[in-house]
This record gives C-alpha cells, sequence and structure tokens, in this order.
C-alpha cells in the first residue's frame, strides 16, 4: 500500500458522519460573504448597498489573476458591504445579502443530467473556472485557475485528485465521491484537458473502501484515469504528501511548486465543482460541510449556501453542548478554532467539527524529554522541537538554516508530542517571522 | 452564547502518551528481569532495587521541592526508571549506603544540576554506576554466586572476568546460561533472554525504536567476530576425517569460532541491558535515526575495545557515557533528511 | 641524571617552539581594532538591551567610534549623561533627547472588557494575535500574556493579576524599546518622562467605531473628538475613530481628562481638576492662539503640581 516517505500520523479516525447521506440545508435568511474567502487579494465589490441580486450573479470580482470571483449564494437585497467579524473575530470586508427567495441568474444550468462531452478548449476551460470563482475546497482556498495555468517553460504530465480527506472527522469529500462520482470522473477529463495531460490519479486512503469501489467502477469507463489506494496515514492529504505517495516524487523546498515536478493536484470536491462550472455553468455558490463531533446530537453532511452562519449548521446537528466546547472551522488537525459562530460558511469550509470536554482542552505542558518522536512524526523532515525552541529564542538566521519555511503546519508534531509541548504554536510564528525577514529581503534587494 | 468558547491554534489532537505513562511501560519493561534476578541470587535484590528507588525518588523530590523550588515532578516516573537501572548495574550483595550513595550521584549530580528530565547529558543511572565503579571498586565486583548456580568454580567472577583472567574462553561458555542468567553479575545484567522480554514490550508499545540496541549489538558481535578470526591459531587445527578439504575445514573451524565469540560478548555482561535501555535512554541518545545509528556503532565498537583490551572487563558503561558526550555533536551534524531534499 | 637533562631539554624545546608557533599564528590572525572602542563599551550601560538598535553595547560603541557623525546613536537607558561623556571623548557633538518611559495604552481590565472565550495555546501575545482577536471582543486592546514582560531586560514591566494589564515601573524603565517592538498590537509607546511619573495619555489603540468599542469594552476611545475640542495646545488628534495626545505638545493641562465619556484619557501622578468649574474650558479656548505663552497665563488656574512641571515645558518650546 502507497504512502508518503517519511514521519505522520495516525489519529484516531472518527469519522462519525460517513454513512450519512448528503443534505441540504434550508436556506439562510440572511448571508455575509467575506470579499477574501482564497488565498491571493481579495476580490473587489461589484454590488453596494440595496442592489438587487439573483442566486449565481457575480457580485465581487477577482482582485488580480491571484483572486477569484465571488458570486451570491442567494437572492436578495444587498444591505451592507462592511467590516464585519470573521469566526477569528477578527473584522473583514463583507457582503451582507438579505435573502428574498432563490431566483437564478441566467445561463445556469441546474439540471442534474450527466454532461459527459466538454467542447471546450483548455483556454476557455480555465476561463470558465476564473469565471465561476473556483478555489481549493479542501481547505487551502488556492485559486484552481492559476494552479491550471501551467507557467512558461514548465511541463505537467499527470493531473492528481486528491481524495485523501486525512483530518479525522471530515466527510464531505467522501460522501461527495460517493454520490457525484461520475461528475468527478468527468471534471477529471476537464482538468487533464486543462492542463494538457494523458494520466490522472484520483488517491483515497484505504478507510474508505467503498469510494474506492465505487470509483473504480466509474474509471474503467474512462481513459487514461487510476484509483491509488493509500495506506491511511496524516497528513497524506498535503499537497506534497500526496504527490509523494502516488508518484514518488518529492516537490523541492519551497519556493518550488508541485508543477516542478510535473504534477496539478485538485481536491475531489473542487473536481466536482469544475465540472459544474464547465459543463453547466455554475459558479461555486454552495457546497458540502461535514458538521460533526463525538458529543453532537446528529453528525452530519450539509449541502450549504456560502455564507450561512456557522450557527445555523451547529444548529442543523442538534447544537452546540452545553459543556465547555471548541468549534473549529475544518477538522480537528489544521482546523482553526472560531469565536464567532454567526460568521459565514466559506469556500474552503470543509467541516465544523465540535470538541467538547477533555477533549476541547489541552492537558498541561510538561517539559521536553528529547524523545524525538517530533523528528519521526515531521512528514517534511524538519525538526519540530529545536524549531519550537529556537523560536522562542528569536534565532531568525537559525531558523532559516534549519528550513522552518518548509514547515507544512499539519500538526504532526504537537500532535504526538508525550510532554503535550505548544510545538506549532511557536514554529507557525517562527515561520511567519521568517517568511517576513526573507520578504523584506527580496524587497530590499534591487530589483534586475 | 451562554458558554465561553474554547480557543486555541491547532492541532486540536494531543497523543494518548504522556511522560509518565512512558517511563511507566520503561520499569514495567524491566520486570521480567528483575524477577529471574530475584531467583537467581535471592532477595537481597528486592531490597537493593527497593532502596535505589526509594532514595533516587526522594533525592528528586527534595531536590525539586528545596532547591530548585519549581514544579515537583516526580509523579512522572522518571526517577523510578532511573532507580531501577542504577539498582540493575549494583551487585546483590552491596551495602546499602553505597547504594543511597549511587542514587545521590545519580540524581543530584547527573541529572538534577543540568535542569533535571530532558536536560541531563549523561544517562543518570550510569553516571552513578561509574561513580561507584571508581569510588568502591571492591564491593562493586563481588558478585554473590547464584542460588542455585553452574559457575561456582568461578569464585564469583562474572563471565565476562572469567574470560578476561583467562580461566575460560568464550566458547566453553554456554549460551543457555546466559540467556537464563545463572551466572554471577549484576542485578539486572544477567538474564538476557528477559530483558529481550522487556525490549520486545518497549517496542510493541512504541516507546524506543529498534535501531540503536539492534545497531549496538550487532556491532558489538560483529567486531568480537572479526577479531576473534584474526587472532585465532590454526596450527594444528586439521581434519579428522579425509573427506572434507582443509580449507574448508578451517574456514568453519574458524567462523564457528567467530559466531560463538560474537554470540557471548551480545549475551554476557551488560550489553543487552545497555543497548536496550540505557543507549536508548531520551535525552542522552540522538534526535534522529541516523544520528541513533551513529551512536549506537560508536557504542558497539567502544564496549568491545575496552573488553578485549581494556582494564576492565566489562566497557559497557564507559562506552554509554563517552557516546552520551557525542550527542550534541552529533544532533549539530546528522539532520533528517529533509523533504524534497536530494 | 641524563634523563633529567634531556626532559628539561625536550621541555624548553617544546616551550620555544610553542611559543614561536604563538607568535606567528596571532600576528597573522591579529585583528586591528581602536582601542577606543573598548573606552566607549566600557561608558556603556553594559545591559546589551538593543535598545539603540545594535545586537549589543559592543556594536554601538563600534558605531560611535568609527561614525563621524553620531548624532543618530542614542543610548535610551544611559540617557544624555551617557551620551554627552561618549561624545566628549571621541570629540563628537552628541544626540540630546527627552527622557522617555514606555506607557500601555490599553484600560481594557478584566472588568471594563469582559472575556468571551478562553485562549488555550502557548502563553504568548504574538501566537494569540496571529490566530484571532483575542480572549475578549476587542481587536486592538491587550492580550495580556505578557510577550512585553519577557522581553524586558530591566524587570520593568510587569501584569498585574488584578486588570490583567501590563504595568510599567517608571523608575526602572529604561525606554530601551524592547516591549514596543515585542507587542504584537503595538500598544506600548514610548512617551516623553514627567518629572514625578506625571503623565497624560490616551489609554486606547482602538480604530474601531465607537458602538464596536463600547461592546467590547467600557474603557475604550470611541472617537468622538471632545478631547480635541477643549485642547489649548493642539496636541489631541482624532484619527481613525482614535484620539492621540502628541506627548511633546501636551502640557498636562489635565482638561480633556475631565472631558472624555469613557474615561479612556488616563491621568497619571496627578489630580484631576476639579470638576465643577465646567464652563472654564469656553474661556480657555481662545487663549489657544497664544500657546506659547499661556502656560504661564494658564499657571494661577491650575493645581499646584502644575507649576512644578511648567519649567520643564518651557525648555522644550
Amino acid at each position: 500500500m502507497k504512502t508518503f516517505p517519511m514521519g505522520g500520523v495516525h489519529p484516531s479516525e472518527n469519522k462519525l458522519s460517513c454513512a450519512k447521506p448528503i443534505e441540504v440545508l434550508p436556506l439562510p435568511e440572511v448571508v455575509t460573504i467575506p470579499l477574501a474567502q482564497h488565498i491571493g487579494a481579495p476580490a473587489v465589490a461589484k454590488v453596494a448597498k440595496g442592489d438587487k441580486v439573483l442566486t449565481g450573479q457575480l457580485i465581487a470580482e477577482a482582485g488580480s489573476f491571484m483572486s477569484a470571483n465571488i458570486h451570491s449564494p442567494v437572492s436578495g437585497t444587498v444591505t451592507a458591504v462592511d467590516m464585519v467579524p470573521n469566526g477569528q473575530g477578527l473584522r473583514q470586508m463583507m457582503i451582507t445579502i438579505k435573502r428574498e427567495g432563490d431566483d437564478w441568474a441566467e445561463g445556469i444550468d441546474r439540471s442534474e443530467t450527466l454532461v459527459k462531452v466538454c467542447p471546450f478548449s483548455a483556454q476557455e476551460i480555465i476561463a470558465k473556472i476564473k469565471d465561476a470563482g473556483i478555489v481549493g475546497m479542501g481547505g487551502a482556498t488556492f485559486p484552481t485557475h492559476v494552479k491550471l495555468s501551467v507557467p512558461p517553460g514548465k511541463k505537467a504530465d499527470c493531473v492528481i485528485i486528491n481524495g485523501v480527506e486525512c483530518e479525522p472527522y471530515l466527510t464531505s469529500d467522501h460522501r461527495t465521491m460517493l454520490e457525484h462520482g461520475e461528475e468527478l470522473m468527468v471534471g477529471v477529463t476537464i482538468l487533464m484537458k486543462a492542463v494538457g495531460v494523458e494520466k490522472a490519479y484520483i488517491g483515497i486512503e484505504n478507510n474508505k473502501p467503498d469510494a474506492i469501489a465505487h470509483l473504480k467502477r466509474i474509471a474503467a469507463e474512462y481513459k487514461g484515469i487510476e484509483v491509488v489506494p493509500l495506506k491511511v496515514m496524516y497528513p497524506q492529504g498535503g499537497e506534497k504528501q500526496l504527490i509523494a505517495a502516488v508518484t514518488g516524487r518529492q516537490v523541492p523546498p519551497p519556493p518550488a511548486l508541485p508543477i516542478d515536478v510535473g504534477a496539478v493536484v485538485c481536491n475531489a470536491s473542487t473536481t466536482v465543482a469544475v465540472y459544474r462550472a464547465v459543463q453547466k455553468s455554475m459558479p461555486l455558490i454552495e457546497r458540502v460541510v461535514t458538521v460533526t463531533g463525538k458529543r453532537m446530537k446528529e453528525p452530519k453532511n450539509l449541502l450549504t449556501r456560502m455564507g450561512t452562519p456557522v450557527s445555523a449548521l451547529l444548529e442543523a446537528a442538534g447544537g452546540v453542548p452545553e459543556e465547555p466546547s471548541k468549534v473549529v472551522n475544518g477538522g480537528p488537525m489544521m482546523g482553526r478554532a472560531m469565536v464567532n459562530l454567526a460568521s459565514p460558511v466559506t469556500k474552503g469550509c470543509s467541516g465544523i467539527t465540535v470538541l467538547s470536554g477533555r477533549e476541547a482542552v489541552r492537558r498541561e505542558a510538561a517539559q521536553c524529554i528529547k524523545c524525538a518522536k517530533c523528528v519521526s512524526a515531521c512528514p517534511m523532515g524538519l525538526e519540530p522541537y529545536y524549531l519550537s525552541k529556537m523560536t522562542q529564542k528569536k534565532g531568525w538566521d537559525a531558523l532559516e538554516g534549519q528550513m522552518i519555511t518548509s514547515c507544512i503546519e499539519c500538526g504532526c508534531c504537537q500532535s504526538t508530542c508525550p510532554s503535550y509541548l505548544p510545538l506549532l504554536d511557536w514554529i507557525r510564528l517562527g515561520k511567519q517571522t521568517v517568511m517576513g525577514i526573507i520578504r523584506a529581503r527580496g524587497a530590499a534587494a534591487p530589483k534586475k | 452564547m451562554a458558554n465561553k468558547l474554547i480557543v486555541a491554534p491547532a492541532p486540536h489532537v494531543q497523543t494518548s502518551q504522556s511522560t509518565a505513562r512512558i517511563m511507566r511501560d520503561v520499569v514495567i519493561a524491566l520486570m521480567p528481569a528483575l524477577v529471574v534476578s530475584t531467583v537467581v541470587f535471592g532477595a537481597d535484590v528486592l531490597r537493593v532495587t527497593a532502596l535505589s528507588v526509594a532514595a533516587c525518588v526522594a533525592f528528586e523530590y527534595l531536590i525539586q521541592k528545596f532547591m530548585v523550588r519549581g514544579a515537583v515532578t516526580v509523579t512522572n516516573w522518571s526517577a523510578v526508571v532511573t532507580g531501577v537501572l542504577l539498582a540493575f548495574n549494583l551487585p546483590a550483595s552491596i551495602p546499602w549506603w553505597i547504594v543511597v550513595m549511587g542514587a545521590f550521584v545519580a540524581i543530584a549530580v547527573a541529572k538534577m544540576t543540568f535542569g533535571g528530565l530532558g536536560k541531563n547529558p549523561f544517562n543518570p543511572a550510569l553516571v552513578g554506576r561509574v561513580f561507584l565503579l571508581i569510588a568502591y571498586p571492591v564491593q562493586m565486583t563481588s558478585f554473590p554466586l547464584p542460588v542455585n548456580g553452574a559457575f561456582d568454580a568461578l569464585s564469583g567472577a562474572t563471565p565476562l572476568a572469567a574470560v578476561k583472567q583467562g580461566i575460560v574462553t568464550p566458547g566453553t561458555v554456554g549460551a543457555q546460561e546466559l540467556l537464563l542468567g545463572n551466572m554471577p553479575g549484576s542485578l539486572g545484567e544477567v538474564a538476557a533472554l528477559a530483558l529481550l522480554c522487556g525490549f520486545v514490550y518497549l517496542l510493541w508499545r512504541r516507546v524506543i525504536t529498534w535501531h540503536i540496541p539492534v545497531t549496538v549489538l550487532v556491532t558489538m558481535a560483529l567486531f568480537a567476530g572479526v577479531v576473534t578470526m584474526c587472532t585465532t591459531s590454526l596450527e594444528g587445527v586439521g581434519p579428522d576425517d579425509v573427506k572434507i578439504g582443509e580449507v574448508a575445514y578451517k574456514t568453519g573451524f574458524l567462523f564457528g569460532r567467530a559466531l560463538s565469540s560474537g554470540l557471548f560478548h551480545v549475551l554476557a555482561g551488560g550489553a543487552i541491558l545497555g543497548a536496550v535501555f540505557m543507549a536508548t535512554d531520551y535525552s542522552t541518545s540522538p534526535m534522529t535515526v541516523r544520528g541513533g545509528v551513529i551512536f549506537a556503532v560508536g557504542i558497539g565498537l567502544i564496549t568491545m575495545c575496552i573488553r578485549l583490551w581494556g582494564a576492565y572487563p566489562e566497557g559497557m558503561s564507559f562506552a554509554i557515557l563517552v557516546m552520551n558526550a557525542c550527542v550534541p555533536l552529533i544532533n549539530k551534524y546528522v539532520k533528517p533528511k529533509r523533504f524534497g531534499v536530494k | 641524571m641524563e634523563v633529567l637533562l634531556y626532559t628539561i631539554l625536550t621541555l624548553c624545546a617544546l616551550g620555544v617552539l610553542s611559543a614561536v608557533i604563538l607568535y606567528f599564528v596571532a600576528q597573522k590572525f591579529r585583528v586591528e581594532e581602536d582601542p577606543r572602542i573598548d573606552e566607549v563599551e566600557k561608558m556603556l550601560p553594559g545591559a546589551n538591551c538593543g535598545g539603540c538598535g545594535f545586537a549589543g553595547c559592543r556594536g554601538m560603541a563600534d558605531a560611535l567610534v568609527k561614525q563621524d557623525d553620531i548624532s543618530s546613536l542614542f543610548c535610551p537607558v544611559g540617557g544624555g549623561d551617557c551620551m554627552k561623556a561618549v561624545a566628549a571623548y571621541l570629540g563628537k557633538a552628541a544626540a540630546e533627547k527627552q527622557p522617555e518611559v514606555a506607557t500601555v495604552r490599553c484600560g481594557g481590565t478584566c472588568e471594563k472588557r469582559p472575556r468571551t472565550n478562553d485562549f488555550d495555546g502557548a502563553k504568548s501575545c504574538a501566537v494569540a494575535s496571529s490566530l484571532y482577536v483575542g480572549e475578549t471582543g476587542c481587536a486592538f486592546g491587550c492580550l495580556g500574556f505578557g510577550d512585553c514582560v519577557v522581553a524586558c531586560a530591566f524587570d520593568a514591566i510587569h501584569i498585574n493579576p488584578a486588570t490583567g494589564l501590563p504595568e510599567v515601573d517608571p523608575d526602572k524603565c529604561t525606554a530601551c524599546g524592547a516591549c514596543v517592538k515585542a507587542c504584537p498590537k503595538m500598544i506600548i509607546e514610548l512617551r516623553k518622562k514627567w518629572p514625578k511619573n506625571r503623565a497624560v495619555y490616551v489609554s486606547c489603540v482602538s480604530k474601531d467605531k465607537g458602538a464596536v468599542v463600547m461592546k467590547a469594552c467600557k474603557a475604550g476611545c470611541i472617537g468622538c473628538g471632545k478631547c480635541v475640542k477643549v485642547c489649548a495646545f493642539d496636541a489631541i488628534t482624532v484619527e481613525n475613530n482614535l484620539a492621540y495626545i502628541d506627548p511633546l505638545k501636551c502640557k498636562l493641562c489635565r482638561k480633556c481628562v475631565n472631558e472624555c465619556p469613557t474615561g479612556a484619557i488616563r491621568l497619571v501622578g496627578m489630580d484631576p481638576l476639579p470638576k465643577a468649574p465646567k464652563a472654564a474650558p469656553a474661556p480657555a479656548a481662545p487663549a489657544a492662539p497664544k500657546a506659547e505663552t499661556a502656560p504661564a497665563a494658564e499657571k494661577p488656574a491650575a493645581a499646584a503640581p502644575k507649576a512644578e512641571a511648567a519649567p520643564d515645558a518651557n525648555k522644550e518650546s
């Protein structure tokens, strides 16, 4: 069974909602749409207070190449374009829309019929994806059209579909693969055409045998698509780890990108969104969100419009338990803890994980016993104990020398530490600081 | 929102392991050897072990409480591990005050002066043992005879000492005796089989990896074998049976000697105790697997050099301490293989 | 006897050889260094705090000796006297600077600014601020994990457990600026140090709108601008919903303190003006144009401590 070459951990999987079919969440009365839902420049609002909008209508335009369009997830009236606190309580520019019915903009095909043949050229496909505002839905929110635009001088030779979903608890990709397998497969052919390759792999971890069997059956009808079962190991869903697991190639340290080893990686849900964008002209306005947690009454997979308040999803799954809880946007390994439950679901939100009771609170940290478990758990071959210590000592040069910028913030080190040290808390800070120093140096250096 | 939300950076998952659990596992892994030792040497074994553990825990508690005045962390079982390991390095007949003195050196000098668990550069139990060996050589090397031993002819010399003094050759010491521990020696070094059970337990509990112990033992066996091959005289060795060629016979004879010598050195003395329980001590071994292998090869070579040509019959403790001193250097220069770097 | 002789001879030969080698090595690798650097380093406080912008006092001493114009260099710990002594020794002109003190501009105590969540990560302001808004609803206020306390080399800043906010001991503070750099919220400012540690400053850095501030904290600046109107010295400006008192223009007249509806303007080391003459600000306003001479005119109206503060203010203008 294939997996990535070094490190990794295997936390309890807790896939509570893996057998729950996707349910449609009722439309919210009010949606708030952040202008920055992706990596890169925020989108620029195209509507103002009082404007009427239709479902699927463009309401904010990509601010630059590295940005993404945003469409209205409901029809109604714009009530504000203002700073609103996000999930972390920080103010962000958002468009607030009061819903009035659900009238769709023209030109969007909402039927369920599968359209297999894609008449568009590679450029047209990328343009359609850009118009639909599609970004990586696994959590990284990297604009998909940027990823598919292979820079001159570089060449891709395969597309890898990320159906790994290595985060504990989350099942949204799993359910999408099961329930939208055909669309996924057409999406893969579209991606292959866009990038200009003959080969595609769909990497799925072995804890989803039903999805592997289902997709293998469908893939038999398509040329060049191979389903690759992978050993269950976190963080296999990390782009670099997945490429290594599937092809055996290792992406060199930053600033190298997956394209440097000839691979383009795309998340499974994103691939389905690509299919809809290209074949049905459907913008990215809804996604499957897993709402889960051991103390939640009913863990669920909900088809949710963007901008729906997280509290509505939590209510649908039985509400936040009474005891002290941590509500995490994403899975428990990399998700961000939230303080503001009125904040909206965004394009990168694959799940809401509620941790309660003892799970919610970290155990008290003790001293480092140099057990080296963090070193052997690091999937990037770094030394977390050292990076953490050096960050606290502000040894930025040493940190750069020890390749702190390679850190993918997967959290393996911290989750494996028997002394419960907040290793990644510090490493993340050190990485941010070192990246800042490198950027400043780049800016100061004479431009040629 | 009625109840306050809890917020922390990712990850939100913690291991079920803990420092205390790891240390407890080490103690559990040492229990089979303790049982065998008690059978071999009698109740004295329990007396020495209990005293050593009590003294180590007491010293750690007192120092943390009254000298460092910081958090008292004796509940993490690390002092217990030190205590058991120190006891395992002593003869069963040792006077009680020497045990207490060893515990003091181990905890107060070798561990707490450097800042306690995780910061000590040298294995505390070994520092305690080496101190006692130098300070009280007579008491430290008078080993009581096994209660029903087969080695009574050797008047209390350990197999290693007997070989050193030329009383016996490695080949004449039965592997069975060494495995079951029916011979004079320190508490913990007599029963190779029991120690290996502990090794398997530690591997199963993922407390240690196999790299360091196996590398130490393989290095020792290879080195002993090669030296034996080079030094064995073949004069007069010839086939009694004309059907086998002389060269083949001599080669077989050499390999046989090398094998028995290698096996003897792995099973005798503190080799297994040192390789499994002392060399793998977290804070005094390298942080990377590659570094660990270098560290282990060093231990194996130094041990064998002392055993074969040194003044002491056993060199494991010295070898581990010497390599402990090299650990910071190894950590500095031996880095893990980075992802994506050729 | 012969053995002894050879031993002595060998040792002597070895000694001479080593001496020769050492001599040549020392010559080859000698670093020419201005001896004045050592002298200047001795004159500096030796705290190695980095407040001057160099890694340590030696770096500063090196720069002081090598640069012709040292007016841009200043040791905040040693202060003016130290710089004067160094300048006199080197025969250069020293920079002059008012003494300063670190000032924590947040009044969001536990009581005024309720905690809305519990932070469970590494106890560091930098870690918390890169994650989220903080334990309270205020995105600008003090996080209270004490990065400034860790940064201080002089034991001059400590978290008050009752308020959850850091407090500066002005007698120990050397204005080296380490805490200013350490604070991710940029709450700490070096402000002019008045005699007897008196101070008037806006104890808030929130740029949120008034309504947002009020929701999160009862002691925040809501940007109402009342203080601007009452200030006779043009010392107060409101920008991005936040008032700021220029420490170089402020004369500690304290009128703004009584005006502030939320108590965001803090007064230290002095009694507040009596509340009764509420009409007083009006006649004071016309006096503004005569700011240069105003302090003298106002002195009788002000309380006694003001008199001591005035000479300092005059020197500055």
